[in-house]
């Protein structure tokens, strides 16, 4: 009897390691451990044994069921391991054929440049203020201390649409309209974004339609010193933290006194290059104190409140920045200049 | 203004300093220095020759053969092609060896057989402009005085050795429209002293009265007007060095008394005008407006026709100058001259702009009217220009000045605390610094226990209040020098508004589902201004436009999104998407500023999506666009409230485009455009909406607040209904919906059909309908129950039948 088992877990063993499939191995686990199977038989024969031999071949019938079930099992789990190595084989693909595309469009650089510029400001305490793109001849010009007949306002040829009303040449028409709503009173800190208009010629430097952005702070004791030292952390962070700035002495009506700001060259350092025409310096913003005029034209009294107003140009930013060559091509709209932006 | 470094020396010390870093100086402190140009162009080895003989070349018709002694051993033998060259000139010899500019350099030569050993320079060749040429030298060559000495450097006489600084004023400096203004300015920075022409006078015993009266009628325009009168001049060409000033300062010169006006009007910023005495043909002068249609002819013979705004000069009656702008030819200082009035008067600046924009004419000395003129050197100019008469023109100078003055100059003083200096500037600067600060600029001031009071002198009129002060300081202090700080200030947060915030959004949003932001032109033609318009007005003409493309303001951005489209398909770039947000301007009352409203708008055309080898390919369709807005109206929380409806707009084609309404009010419209615009704007299948952002921003809408998830399952029963085909998807979409009431979740339409499989007519919507309620699970028999009513409405309300 002894010698009938281990013979039949020879020969499942043998069969289990011959099976190929999960069906031949199903037919070896019908044949060898089913109800009708040859060890179930050996079992039953059992009662002819004397009561000492039968737990000891019980025992041993037992471990020769387990070792064929462990063998099934192991093998089982090859077959299918196998099987789905098969499977997914068969599934494998061309990774390098090219992905379903996701379109995206981009924003404009010009809003790139603009958004960029108002989070700067935002992240340092401004309000967007924004007004109207056809506005009052008082707000583009007379509350910027730019009275009828004043020189300066040969700077700006401008398109009049009756006397008093034309678009306006400038943001600077928020500033008078925002300080004017807060009634004489302080602080006003807002930049102002928007399209501004000017009789020119389209060229390549020259647009009669354009973006700027104003800023404004109003309160008690600005100084200028606080003007330089905003638009210094403003260069700093739109152009690099190695950035410098410097004030040249300007004019404008609205401000006293007025200056020019420039940027230490981002291209070449403050060495000289193309971009900077060799001074190292690049012209970006105007900015001044605020005219006492304009401060008590909109309500504010010019002896106890002081201010700092600042402007510069998107295009002229953009244009520094990204390299662009021709004004024109901000309101072309060519796909091949928009989607050059469309990085993160 | 360009200023001769050589010229600027005769006011102030420029010792120690190149006109580069003089340059640099001026730039820094406050008026920008655009360029400094070196006059000499390269030019060595010119002197000064004489012409000892002149004679017809034997060969050639249009060259002389000369002998020109350079003050060099021999005279030397030079062939030269000027028409002017004469015996006994004094001319400007490149010797050889020398150097014109273009490193063009003199050989001997033999020309038609005659050698020649150098060449006689007319001024163009020795670098200097057409124009600055007087007429006389214009196409021959140039002719020294007799006195000039042979051999001498023929650079050096011509001030070919200077450098000339050419300064972009900004509107308020018109004090440095002038040599002295310059010297001020100059002698600010260096902290030098200014020297001043000195003028002396010898007049006859005659009085100016017994010549002439003057009578100003427009006091307003002409506060002040002074006349001299010069006698028995002689016209001629005025001194070199003159000459060379003026050209230095870009004005050609023209004969003395011309010249002598002009380097006035460069030396102290004083126009002035000659007339001549006996051509005015009256002994008055009355300064008026012009009546309306009266004319004149001014120097640069053109018949000019005036108007009440314009201010001129007349001898009595007649015209005789636009004041302030030009002469007339009437009066013109011609060869035959003698008498000389010369004029020197203040005009305001208003009248002049106006005489000079109305006539085009903008001259030097209109522009310095025009930017205001120190009225405190009319009269020192006048008693200069007449000395500088009798000096250089021979004239005598008859006794006294006639003088309408009505000027109320006010002297303006300013006080101003160092406190406040530094206050406003944010610096520590002393008293003493501020001090000398002034002193350098030349104002009179005291000080008392830091308060400064300071007399303003009348050049510098750009100075009145005391922040004009401060900025005199700061830009002599130095910019350099500010410290650099923060506003100290309560901080308060910065945010963008909710529009501001949600328009990002939108814009975002656009740009994640494939458009590309577009920025147009807000000016637009008349034609296209209203086109595709959700709502129009009057259109808003310009008063001048530049050109009739750009004449009106926009009403819709649709055209020229159309044109960006079509920009691109001429590139060869067939799909395009493209949005744009921005203002369309609508009139309201002509006094009134016009309503400024946002718009929305986008073109798309082409493919929409391609991945080919997958076998996708989907053109744009209305669909398309539809998808993309509904996405934006979810995004705005909207989405309930938002409608589509069949809609004809002009412009668009009739059977594919929606009105878009939220709350039952059109906020607009989504569709393909009429084939036959595509046609005229050479264009496919392209679709376009606009929306009014402005009311899509400001609807209100629900915060946001949390439901609870569900915990039960839905049931979904799917119907598939056969109608008639023109009934709309909608409207049986909303049947269903009320018909469903509370347990009817989510409808949704899966399938549509029509064809051969339906009778003629029909069309089949496949709805599948999703039932569920959140306490509970649902029985299948009240499922049932509410589904067989919603079929039974459609049923009944659309003639539909389910389809098996």
């Amino acid at each position: 009897m002894k010698e009938r088992l281990q013979q039949l877990q020879q020969e499942a063993l043998e069969k289990i390691a011959q099976a190929s499939d999960l069906k031949a191995l199903n037919d070896v686990r019908v044949a060898y451990l089913g109800k009708k199977g040859p060890i179930t038989e050996v079992l039953r024969g059992m009662g002819a044994l004397s009561p000492e031999e039968r737990p000891i071949m019980g025992a041993l019938a037992n471990e020769v069921r387990a070792a064929i079930q462990s063998a099934l099992e192991e093998k089982q789990a090859k077959l299918e391991q196998e099987e789905i190595e098969k499977k997914l084989a068969s599934e494998a693909i061309d990774v390098t054929l090219p992905g379903r595309p996701v379109r995206l469009g981009n924003h404009h650089p010009l809003t790139r440049v603009i958004e960029e510029i108002e989070d700067l400001f935002i992240g340092m305490g401004y309000t967007i203020a924004e007004g109207p793109e056809v506005e009052k001849d008082y707000y583009n010009f007379e509350a910027l201390n730019l009275p009828k007949g004043h020189p300066a306002r040969d700077m700006q040829d401008s398109f009049y649409i009756t006397e008093e009303i034309l678009l306006r040449t400038h943001t600077s028409p928020v500033q008078a309209r925002t300080m004017e709503k807060h009634q004489g009173r302080g602080p006003v800190k807002i930049i102002c974004p928007g399209k501004v208009y000017r009789r020119d010629n389209d060229d390549a430097t020259h647009s009669h339609q354009f973006t700027q952005i104003e800023g404004l702070v109003v309160d008690e004791n600005i100084r200028m010193s606080d003007l330089k030292g905003t638009l210094q952390a403003f260069a700093k962070k739109m152009f690099g933290e190695d950035r410098e700035i410097r004030f040249r002495p300007s004019f404008f009506p609205f401000t006293e006194p007025s200056v020019e700001v420039d940027v230490s060259c981002f291209n070449c350092g403050g060495h000289g290059c193309n971009v900077c025409k060799g001074t190292g310096w690049i012209e970006i913003l105007g900015a001044g104190m605020v005219h006492p005029n304009v401060l008590e034209m909109a309500g504010f009294d010019s002896k106890k409140y002081t201010g700092f107003a600042f402007g510069m140009g998107p295009e002229r930013i953009a244009m520094l920045k990204y390299g662009i060559d021709d004004i024109r091509h901000f309101y072309q709209n060519d796909l091949r200049f928009l989607q050059q932006f469309n990085r993160a | 203004m360009l200023v001769s470094y050589k010229w600027l020396q005769e006011y102030v010390d420029l010792t120690g300093i190149t006109a580069k870093e003089l340059a640099e100086k001026i730039t820094k402190s406050g008026i920008e220095v655009e360029t400094v140009e070196v006059l000499n162009k390269g030019v060595k080895g010119v002197v000064v020759g004489h012409v000892l003989e002149r004679e017809q070349h034997p060969n050639a018709d249009k060259l002389s053969k000369c002998l020109v002694d350079i003050g060099e051993g021999e005279p030397v033998q030079i062939i030269c092609g000027a028409p002017n060259v004469a015996k006994g000139q004094k001319v400007a010899v490149a010797k050889v060896g020398a150097v014109l500019p273009g490193n063009f350099k003199i050989k001997k030569a033999k020309l038609r057989g005659e050698e020649s050993h150098g060449m006689i320079c007319s001024l163009q060749e020795l670098g200097i402009e057409s124009k600055l040429v007087a007429k006389e030298y214009a196409d021959g060559i140039f002719v020294f005085p007799s006195d000039a000495p042979v051999g001498a450097d023929a650079l050096e006489l011509l001030n070919l050795d200077d450098e000339v600084l050419e300064l972009g004023l900004t509107p308020n400096r018109a004090d440095c429209l002038s040599m002295i203004g310059v010297a001020y300015e100059v002698a600010a920075i260096l902290g030098r002293e200014v020297k001043l022409p000195t003028v002396e006078l010898h007049e006859t015993s005659e009085n100016v009265a017994d010549y002439i009266s003057v009578k100003v009628e427009a006091t307003e325009d002409n506060p002040l007007y002074t006349a001299r009168v010069v006698k028995n001049v002689k016209i001629g060409p005025s001194p070199l060095w003159m000459q060379t000033r003026l050209m230095a300062a870009g004005i050609r010169p023209h004969n003395n008394v011309v010249d002598i006006t002009n380097y006035i009007l460069l030396e102290y910023g004083q126009p002035l005008h000659a007339f001549d005495y006996d051509r005015l043909g009256s002994k008055e002068i009355l300064v008026r407006r012009a009546k309306a249609g009266e004319k004149i002819v001014t120097l640069d013979d053109v018949e000019r026709t005036l108007t009440e705004d314009h201010l001129v000069i007349t001898n009595g009656t007649e015209p005789v100058a636009l004041a302030g702008v030009m002469g007339g030819a009437n009066s013109e200082v011609q060869n035959d001259t003698t008498t000389v009035l010369i004029e020197s008067a203040y005009f305001t600046s208003a009248t002049i702009r106006k005489a000079s924009k109305d006539h085009g004419l903008r001259s030097e000395a209109s522009t310095r009217f025009e930017k205001g003129i120190d009225p405190a050197r009319t009269k020192e100019a006048l008693d200069r220009a007449a000395a500088l008469m009798a000096e250089y023109a021979g004239g005598e100078i008859v006794s006294g000045v006639t003088e309408v003055n009505t000027l109320k100059q006010e002297e303006i003083v300013v006080t101003i605390t160092l406190d406040r200096i530094n206050g406003v500037l944010g610096t520590a600067i002393t008293k003493e610094e501020v001090a000398t600060i002034l002193t350098n600029l030349k104002f009179a001031f005291t000080e008392d226990n830091g308060t400064f009071t300071i007399t303003v002198p009348s050049r510098r009129r750009d100075i009145s209040i005391p922040e004009d002060i401060i900025e005199e300081v700061a830009r002599l202090y130095g910019y350099d020098n500010l410290p650099t700080t923060l506003p100290v200030a309560e901080s308060q947060p910065g945010k963008l508004t909710p529009y501001q915030a949600k328009r990002r959004k939108v814009r975002r949003y656009l740009e994640d589902a494939g458009l590309f932001q577009a920025i147009t032109y807000s000016l637009t033609s008349e034609e296209k201004a209203t086109k595709f318009a959700l709502e129009t007005a009057e259109p808003i003409r310009l008063a001048m436009p530049m050109s009739e493309e750009r004449s009106v303001l926009r009403q819709s951005l649709i055209p020229h999104l159309l044109e960006v489209v079509s920009y691109n398909r001429a590139r060869q770039i067939e799909n395009v998407a493209v949005y744009e947000t921005g203002a369309v301007y609508l009139a309201k009352e002509a006094h009134e500023l016009p309503e400024e409203k946002e718009r929305l708008a986008g073109a798309v055309t082409g493919v929409w999506h391609a991945h080919l080898w997958q076998g996708e390919k989907k053109a744009v369709d209305f669909y398309v666009v539809k998808g993309i807005l509904d996405g934006l109206f979810n995004l705005l929380g909207l989405e309930n409230r938002i409608e589509y409806k069949q809609a004809k707009r002009d412009g668009m084609h009739p059977g594919r485009t929606a009105d878009i309404l939220l709350d039952g009010n059109v906020i607009g419209f989504v569709g393909q455009l009429h084939p036959s615009v595509q046609k005229e704007n050479d264009l496919k299948e392209t679709y376009v909406f606009e929306l009014a952002l402005t009311d899509l921003l400001h609807a209100e809408v629900e915060e946001i607040r949390y439901s609870t998830i569900p915990r039960f399952p839905s049931m979904t029963r799917d119907i598939a209904l056969v109608v008639d085909k023109d009934v709309i998807a909608g409207d049986i979409q909303k049947a269903i919906v009320e018909a469903g009431g509370e347990l009817l979740k989510e409808v949704t339409i899966f399938d549509v059909y029509q064809g051969d499989r339906l009778p003629e007519g029909k069309k089949s919507i496949a709805f599948s309908l999703r039932y569920f309620d959140p306490e509970r699970t649902l029985t299948d028999e009240e499922v049932t129950k509410v589904h067989e009513q919603v079929i039974k409405e459609v049923e009944e309300k659309f003639a539909a039948t389910l389809r098996s």
